[in-house]
């Protein structure tokens, strides 16, 4: 093994992101590394190039222990990264980025000529003959890619971390990329590759370690692994029996849709889809990440409006062109990454809660402080936040708190049609089950909910009706006794099995 | 948290400076009655602090979103130019004043679009106005001192209402006026939102944009109405020296007034008194003797401490250094986001 | 062909073309006197953009120059005044003073982690203030030393005169592209303004860094105050008042990136070219005031900005570099 982990551990305030994870990496192989988002795969990656130190655990490199306390350091001793966003300079030369840092001099001031040749050689390995002294900007994103792989085996040399090369690539692009992969493999490199593609796992990795919340759930040669398999382990199965039971109560009356969309779709984001939503329902998306959930829901509330189709309820169309608009019609989104779209960090509790209420009537109607009072106690109370004072700054509460204080503010404008992006990430289990209860009770009161979730149990205990998203479309529609989480996961992994034949029956 | 006890560090501050003073002026404080009029060193620091303080308010505004408007300075002198040239031209008091005004809301609306609509820093965008102003100010005033003798608008720099200058009372006029109507509307409360997370404020429906454009329009009214006080003070337009450096004032003014450049809370209470520290250093140097020469260089001095005092870095090292006091062995982590 | 020297080429362009109109009217004005003169009367100009270039490619600003410039005059005439030291040493101790401050500047800017304009415009106060302290009134001087400097030039065909400040100035800018596009510091600045985070993933040690383009920066703000000196024959704590928005407005005419990154040091010299060819035209032309050149150098920076946004906008879809 040339790179071997044990027991890894790392713990911020109020998460454990890793927990006793073990990982290992043989030479000429690559190795993918899946798990949801929060899963722990970024964390993994960044106590081994240095970005983060661990807590506990041991990394073993080449036979020597090792303890990277920056990502240069890391570089030294032998561990090199390429990230999703290229970390390279777009507005330095192909030469100048490849050789940065390492470059040849004459009389103390570089030379150009012997730095292209360097340049040149480097990529000429790789078999990429571009003009090394234009921009790395200029060039297409995948090219980029294989550049900032060339540097980053150049200056390491014995693993090389792929963190989500492809994300932003399309399929000739990847292709280019993997045959680069490939050949680095064949070189003898060990290669982590961190992808939410699973035909990419299929395709690339020779075995997989699977994350969730912080733990290692399996490791397996990529051979003996079905499709179906590794979704269930990424995204959990725990809660199931729990779950079903709940939902069997839900009586399936074919309620009427109050909001219809048809057609609605932004090209490049996700494709035209027809959805109703009536009174009372809780509408799932499931999907792995990147197949459009959130898209679908940042076009709903305006975000990124639709470019196609249409939007009505009973009363005739709605417009839905910025999240002003959205709210004005009813409409409530509480995003999935709450530090940056959440919460306003500075401000505190009570204002954050009012702050949608607040922006809708207007700043020369402001909501009395003793009617600010009122709210926030009243939501402080009802979602159980716990605080010392409805004045403490958001930013200092702990996450699922966090979480209950932006669902305040859009309980506040009491909408019709509320979108929560994983209303339950990173949130301890007590709170977990809260949020749930909570959106029983919100819909109880007829107010219709879309909950996005990469945990197909949480999907199952709460949704009348499950979309399945792949590829930035909707590929099915799951109601009444067929939202079961092995019928979701069946949805999410068809499509590509059918062009795999890889399923069980 | 209460306004005396937001405001008390500047009350502390400015005590301490007025204590200074008078140690060295003992006089400082003395104020006499003369002629319906209110006579003394502080009258003065309220009078001649006027400019200073009117522009504070607009910049407390635009500091709050996370910006900055170096421009305000070449403004004053616009609206000075503008309504000076009015004046000149026989329009009368009241279409001089409106013009003026009308001028530095323009400016303000130029600034503001360039910064919400088209996207570029605040920083470099009040940069262009700040560069180009001076020459627009002399292309109004033909490149001369635009004197009149208008006794009606010199009353708006040298005349005396209710016992005080009328430049003291139109800065505590806006700037009250500016507080109350932040507080008691809910534009206090979207400005900070948006100064903090302009992302988030805008999913949660503010109108990000609007508000934004209405600051800087905000911050050129407060320019137009300090460009008033100058020109009427001296009788005269000076497109050359009218508001120079004075931006750099009111920037200090408001971190002075413990606003921070990072955008976020604020307060024009605190802002102003900042204005009336900044002016009770100047009137107090040349009152205790020393030559004016050391402002800037006592100005420059207090930046420097602010500066240290705000600085995110140095706040982190401080809170790692106590938590390694506590818990030895050190955990370094980077800001780079959580997991 | 790289997107990113288009607006060099914008700027070469606009300044020929201006050269061009400037010619229809006043044929006069192809001749190595005037070239000579709009070397000589910018040299200080140039020089201290030079520096002010360093910085904006760093991603920064630096708003102390003016003054810097203005101190240095200060401290040159009051040194010849009141000591006997030559003018050379005087010149190397105020180089030593100047490189010093902008270190300090750089240094702060880093450790507290605030943003340069407001750093450097403490640093605009203490300059200035510093100027002031020593004098207020404006102190000729009268060196024999001075008097060569000031004669010092060759003459060109056509009876130019290129003056010693003028070459002064072309020096520092060629000084200054070899700093920028041949050295590993140079690149290091580029790195720095194209994303501190990767710059610093791939190595840059972004404290030195800052440190040694504030220093540069102070050293040609003080060479400026030299040059300013010789050219004015005195030293006054009010001179070059604004002359920061100038050089910054020279650099961006000039092609650089306002948020750094990305121009040339050769585009600063045209842009310099160019602020000095209108502020001529407006000489020749007699009945135009001097107040255009302000409005036409406001409305051309507001042009490069404008266009350099739109050129960020076009690439912003080939690279996911840092976005904003």
């Amino acid at each position: 093994m040339v790179l071997s982990i044990r027991s890894l551990t790392k713990s911020f305030p109020g998460t454990r992101a890793l927990d006793a994870v073990d990982f290992d990496l043989a030479a000429g192989e690559v190795h993918a590394l899946l798990g949801e988002n929060g899963a722990g795969k970024s964390t993994l990656i960044k106590c081994l190039t240095g970005a983060y130190r661990r807590d506990g655990g041991e990394m073993v490199l080449d036979g020597q222990h090792i303890d990277p306390r920056s990502t240069v350091e890391a570089q030294d001793l032998g561990i090199g990264t390429v990230y999703q966003e290229v970390n390279l300079l777009p507005n330095l030369t192909v030469a100048q980025n490849l050789i940065f840092g390492r470059e040849p001099r004459r009389f103390g001031l570089i030379d150009a000529a012997t730095t292209r040749r360097a340049a040149r050689e480097m990529l000429a390995r790789y078999g990429l003959k571009i003009d090394v002294d234009r921009d790395l900007g200029s060039y297409s994103v995948a090219i980029q890619q294989i550049i900032a792989i060339a540097r980053a085996v150049a200056l390491s040399g014995k693993v090389l971390i792929l963190d989500e090369p492809t994300a932003s690539l399309d399929a000739r692009e990847v292709e280019m990329v993997f045959d680069v992969v490939r050949g680095l493999r064949a070189d003898g490199l060990g290669i982590v590759f961190v992808s939410h593609f699973l035909d990419q796992v299929f395709d690339l990795s020779d075995r997989v370690t699977v994350l969730r919340n912080g733990r290692k759930i399996v490791t397996a040669a990529t051979a003996d692994l079905s499709r179906v398999a590794l979704i269930e382990h990424m995204l959990g199965r725990e809660l199931e029996d729990e779950v079903e039971t709940q939902s069997a109560e839900e009586p399936d009356a074919d309620r009427p849709a109050f909001l219809r969309f048809e057609g609605y779709g932004r090209s490049g984001v996700v494709a035209p889809f027809d959805l109703g939503i009536a009174q009372g329902e809780v509408v799932g998306l499931a999907g792995l990440l990147g197949s459009g959930r959130t898209e679908t829901a940042e076009m709903i509330f305006g975000v990124r409006p639709a470019q196609t189709g249409s939007a009505r309820d009973m009363d005739g169309p709605l417009k839905l062109s910025s999240p002003a608009a959205a709210i004005a019609e009813g409409f409530g989104f509480a995003p999935e990454d709450r530090k940056t779209d959440g919460i306003v960090a500075d401000l505190s509790i009570r204002e954050n809660i009012i702050l949608a209420l607040q922006a809708r009537r207007g700043w020369a109607r402001p909501i009395g402080r003793a009617e600010q009072n009122r709210l926030a106690e009243d939501y402080i109370r009802r979602l159980d936040i716990r605080t010392t004072s409805r004045e403490k700054p958001v930013g200092e509460l702990s996450g699922g708190n966090q979480q209950k204080v932006v669902l305040a503010r859009w309980l506040a404008m009491n909408p019709r049609f509320l979108i929560l992006d994983e209303p339950t990430r990173g949130i301890d289990v007590g709170a977990h089950a809260e949020i749930l209860r909570l959106i029983h009770e919100l819909t109880e009161a007829g107010m219709a909910v879309m909950v996005i979730s990469s945990e197909i149990d949480e999907l199952v205990a709460v949704a009348d009706r499950v979309i399945v998203l792949r590829d930035r479309s909707h590929v099915a529609e799951l109601t009444g006794p067929r939202v079961t989480g092995d019928e979701i996961m069946r949805a999410i992994a068809s499509e590509a099995t059918d062009r795999r034949g890889q399923v069980p029956a | 948290m209460s306004l005396l006890g937001r405001i008390a560090p500047q009350l502390i501050a400015l005590a301490a400076l007025v204590a200074l003073v008078s140690f060295f002026f003992p006089g400082f404080l003395s104020i006499s009655y003369h002629d319906g009029r209110l006579v003394g060193p502080v009258i003065d620091v309220l009078k001649r602090g006027a400019p200073v303080a009117l522009l504070a308010i607009g910049m407390t505004l635009v500091i709050a979103t996370r910006g900055i408007d170096l421009s305000v300075g070449t403004v004053m002198a616009i609206c000075g130019a503008v309504a000076a040239s009015a004046i000149a031209g026989g329009l009368g008091v009241g279409p001089a004043l409106l013009l003026a005004l009308g001028a530095g809301a323009l400016a303000g609306l130029w600034n503001g679009v360039l910064v919400a609509v088209v996207g570029i820093q605040p920083f470099v965008a009040t940069l262009i106005l700040m560069t180009m102003g001076r020459g627009i100010a002399q292309l109004i005033t033909e490149g001369r001192i635009l004197t009149f003798t208008d006794a009606g608008f010199a009353f708006f720099g040298s005349g005396m209402m209710l016992g005080l200058p009328v430049p003291a009372w139109m800065w505590l006029i806006a700037g009250l006026g500016t507080a109350l109507l932040m507080r008691l509307s809910a534009l206090g409360l979207l400005i900070e939102a948006i100064g903090i997370n302009r992302r988030a404020s805008a999913l949660s429906g503010v109108n990000a944009t609007v508000l934004l454009i209405a600051v800087y329009v905000a911050s050129g009214l407060c320019a137009a109405l300090a460009g008033i006080v100058v020109t009427a003070d001296i009788r005269g337009a000076d497109a050359n020296n009218a508001g120079l450096w004075l931006e750099l004032d009111a920037i200090l003014a408001v971190v002075i007034g413990g606003n921070s450049l990072l955008g976020g809370r604020f307060s024009v209470t605190a802002s102003l008194l900042g204005a009336m520290i900044i002016q009770t250093i100047d009137t107090g140097v040349l009152l205790a003797g020393f030559p004016p020469e050391y402002n800037l260089v006592i100005k420059a001095g207090l930046v420097l401490i602010i500066l240290v005092l705000q600085s995110p870095r140095i706040a982190a090292e401080w809170r790692v250094w106590r938590e390694t006091q506590r818990a030895p062995p050190p955990d370094r982590t980077r800001t780079e986001g959580g997991a | 062909m790289t997107r990113r020297a288009l607006p060099l080429y914008a700027t070469i362009a606009i300044f020929l073309l201006a050269f061009f109109l400037c010619w229809l009217q006043f044929p006069f004005i192809l001749s190595t006197r005037v070239i000579g003169n709009l070397l000589t009367d910018n040299a200080y100009l140039g020089i201290v953009a030079v520096g002010m270039t360093l910085v904006i490619l760093s991603g920064g600003i630096d708003l102390s120059v003016g003054s810097v410039i203005a101190f240095s005059g200060v401290f040159i005439a009051v040194m010849l005044r009141d000591t006997g030291l030559h003018p050379l040493a005087v010149f190397a101790l105020l180089l030593a003073i100047t490189t010093g401050f902008g270190a300090a500047m750089g240094v702060l800017i880093h450790r507290l982690a605030m943003p340069p304009f407001i750093v450097t415009l403490a640093g605009m106060f203490l300059a200035r203030g510093a100027a002031y302290m020593l004098s207020i009134q404006s102190v000729p001087i009268q060196h024999p030393f001075y008097d060569v400097l000031q004669d010092a030039y060759w003459l060109m065909l056509g009876k130019g005169r290129l003056t010693l400040i003028g070459v002064l100035m072309l020096l520092s800018v060629a000084l200054g592209m070899v700093i920028a596009h041949r050295t590993r510091f140079g690149i290091s600045v580029y790195a720095l303004g194209g994303g501190e985070q990767t710059a610093r993933l791939m190595g840059v040690r972004q404290g030195r860094t800052i440190m040694l383009v504030y220093a540069y920066s102070g050293l040609m703000a003080g060479l400026s105050g030299i040059v300013f000196s010789v050219y004015t024959g005195s030293g006054y704590s009010l001179a070059t008042v604004g002359t920061e928005l100038t050089a910054i407005a020279a650099v961006v005419i000039g092609g650089t990136l306002l948020t750094g990154g990305a121009g040339y040091m050769f585009g600063t010299l045209v842009g310099v070219l160019t602020m000095g060819l209108i502020q001529t035209y407006i000489v020749f032309d007699g009945s135009l005031s001097s107040w255009w050149t302000k409005i036409v150098i406001g409305v051309l920076l507001l042009v490069f900005i404008l266009l350099q946004k739109a050129l960020l906008r076009l690439t912003r879809g080939s690279f996911s570099g840092e976005a904003g």
